[in-house]
């Protein structure tokens, strides 16, 4: 290796022989950059969901009854469910240490709703103050339904920026204003805003007793919602929102009537398990992206081997001569190797470079949803490029070895 | 020089071999031109590879500069050449992305001469050949004439102890022919030992001895009075 005439050898070889260096080097050094800039946007991928669920930190439950699908205790099956104030109340109340906001919430179905006369078509929901958390609403005017509301069944709405648009146009404020519900008068004292889709835009809240107490809904609930306290890290709030969810599902499988196993009769909502699969995805994916990486790879090292098999056999006249002149085998085995790995190198750490420098360059600028800061290990690039080359001395060792053995002479005839 | 003792070679092709070298005894002294002819299929390459290791014998004994040569593989082989023989090929055989230079210094490569000493050589035998200032250029860039005397300069650069030409003028008019056996009879007038396959009659008495071939076996082996080839030059 350190054979200063093999070096000037090469370098003569090389530096006549561009096209074909260009070229093996092009599909090493490209096989490097597609790899690299593939685990760079896995990496990107992990990095930009951990973001994305950080900043919805609210770690939501959603529970609501269907019916049952199994017999239980003499009860047939295709039972119906029904949450009720009782439910909720016990849940608040005895997971009050873990819960940091509750609503119950319940739809109104059939009720018709109109301004001055003009009629409306948007949904109507009782909640309690909580919800707003719950939903990351923000308040634009006025406030939002509260606990007094609850208390005293106040026959008042809440409505969003979208309908205040829709409505109340001209810029007149709606506060104050009174809404008609099937014929029963309410007030609104609040508009409130979404950061999610348009259709979350397009409800009233009302306080849940009032809405109850309004409109049959008796002590009805339709589902009960918390958020729970985050814990110190993902995975410990993962490990006690499961917690949480086991415990409430036990205690209203038992109030219900229903067997444990019955998935259906009690369903739980929980965005950490949606965050929880999407950081599995996001996993996955980078495991496809080292799977597409390692082919890739695979299919550099074959490229090279291909080359290197082409150029020997072009080179076979040529090791013919110079085994004519002297050269023994081994020299000749050397001297396609040390070109070949010498080339790999070469070109595998310009593409490792050129890669990596993008991704450094690029890699924060970079303003896609789920994409954040895509970066890739140096260490693991740097292995994969010792691999390639070892991999190109290989795929380059069998031509060359097969080249040496070839007689003198059937090279010399060699066209 | 070379003393070559009951030599046969075969060729296996499928089935049945052909038996091209059927009993071969034959010496050359040091310093001495030696032509080989023969016709067409004759063996005459088989022969001059053999002597140049280029190929094996099947059987006989061989004997250069009073070394047996035996066992030969091919890194055994490459180091006898290295040190023994030049080679001079029909078709040049010169490496066609190195420049005249850098092909007459090969052989010099193989031998483990420093890089500087190499080029001072071959620019020496450049000169020799009279193609100095060709000493850049490749071999696209060289006529044929040209291009063999390069290949005789890289044969001569090692200093071997016999140089082997396998029809050298084959692929040149007869005017280069002649300047190229000039050359060669020069070389051998400085006291080298030197072996010409030639199909042509002229250039055969430019040697000083010739040897008939004919189905594997040495039919004439005479010595002629050498014709110089510097009067047609
Ligand atoms: N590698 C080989 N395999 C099989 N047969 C061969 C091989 N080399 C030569 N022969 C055969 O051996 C015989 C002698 O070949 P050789 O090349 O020695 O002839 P030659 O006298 O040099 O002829 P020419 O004047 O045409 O060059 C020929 O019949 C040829 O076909
Ligand atoms: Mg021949």
């Amino acid at each position: 290796m350190l054979d200063i005439e093999r070096w000037q050898e090469i370098f003569d070889t090389i530096r006549k022989n561009k096209l074909r260096t260009f070229l093996t080097g092009l599909s090493v050094a490209s096989g490097i950059f597609i790899l690299v800039i593939l685990l760079g946007f896995g990496q990107g991928m992990q990095n930009g969901i951990a973001k994305e669920f950080e900043e919805d930190a609210s770690n939501r439950i959603v529970i609501w009854s269907e019916v049952t699908t199994k017999e239980y205790k003499g009860l047939n099956p295709g039972r119906r469910i029904q949450l009720r104030n009782e439910n909720f109340e016990y849940v608040t109340k005895r997971f009050s240490d873990e819960i940091e906001h509750q609503t119950a919430r319940i739809h109104i179905n059939n009720v018709l709703i109109s301004y001055q006369q003009e009629s409306l078509g948007y949904r109507v929901q009782g909640v309690s103050s909580g919800h707003q958390f719950i939903e990351n609403q923000f308040i634009s005017q006025g406030r939002y339904v509260n606990y007094e509301d609850e208390k005293n069944t106040a026959k008042v709405v809440v409505i969003s920026n979208k309908i205040k648009r829709e409505v109340f146009k001209g810029g007149k404020s709606p506060i104050g204003e009174y809404l008609d519900l099937s014929g029963i008068k309410f007030k609104i004292i609040g508009v409130y805003g979404d950061r999610g889709s348009e259709r979350e835009e397009e409800r009233i809240f009302m306080p849940i007793t009032t809405a109850q107490k309004c409109f049959n809904g008796a002590d009805r609930v339709g589902n009960i919602q918390f958020t729970l306290k985050p814990a110190a890290t993902f995975e410990q709030s993962v490990l006690e929102s499961n917690k949480f969810s086991k415990d409430v599902k036990e205690y209203l499988q038992k109030v219900h009537t229903v067997a444990s196993d019955d998935e259906r009769a009690i369903r739980f909502f929980n965005t950490l398990d949606e965050a929880k699969r999407y950081n599995n995805l996001s996993k996955n994916i980078q495991l496809f992206f080292w799977f597409v990486g390692v082919c890739t790879i695979i299919a550099g090292v074959v490229g090279v081997g291909n080359i290197m098999l082409i150029v020997v056999k072009e080179r076979t006249r040529e090791i013919g001569i110079r085994k004519a002149l002297g050269a023994k085998p081994w020299s000749i085995v050397g001297m396609i190797l040390h070109e070949a790995i010498f080339i790999t190198a070469i070109s595998g750490f310009s593409g490792l470079i050129f890669s990596m420098g993008l991704l450094e360059i690029l890699g924060p600028h970079i303003g896609v949803d789920y994409i954040l800061n895509p970066s890739v290990n140096f260490n693991v690039a740097l292995t994969t490029v010792f691999i390639l080359i070892l991999a190109g001395a290989i795929a380059g060792f069998f031509p060359a070895w097969r080249a040496a053995r070839i007689h003198t002479i059937d090279a010399l005839r060699h066209e | 020089m070379i003393e070559i003792k009951n030599l046969h070679k075969s060729y296996k092709m499928g089935s049945n071999s052909l038996h091209v070298l059927k009993g071969i005894n034959f010496s050359v002294a040091e310093g001495e031109l030696v032509a080989i002819m023969g016709s067409s299929g004759s063996g005459k390459s088989t022969l001059l590879n053999i002597l140049g290791m280029l190929d094996v014998l099947d059987e006989g004994s061989y004997n250069l500069d009073g070394v047996p040569i035996v066992d030969l593989n091919e890194t055994k082989a490459a180091q006898y050449r290295n040190k023994f023989l030049g080679f001079i090929f029909q078709s040049f055989n010169l490496i066609n992305y190195k420049s005249a230079m850098e092909n007459v210094a090969l052989p010099l490569y193989y031998q483990k001469v420093a890089r500087k000493e190499r080029e001072e050589k071959s620019i020496k035998y450049l000169e020799q050949v009279g193609l100095k200032e060709w000493a850049g250029h490749l071999p696209s860039e060289l006529s044929g004439g040209q291009k063999q005397r390069v290949a005789i300069a890289r044969a001569m650069a090692a200093e071997p102890k016999v140089l082997l030409a396998d029809e050298p003028t084959g692929a040149l008019d007869s005017k280069t022919s002649y300047e190229v056996m000039d050359l060669i009879q020069k070389i051998n007038d400085a006291g080298n030992t030197i072996l010409i396959v030639t199909h042509e009659p002229d250039i055969a008495d430019m040697c000083k001895r010739i040897v008939h071939l004919k189905d594997g076996v040495i039919v004439e082996d005479k010595k002629v009075d050498q014709v110089r080839a510097s009067q047609y030059v």
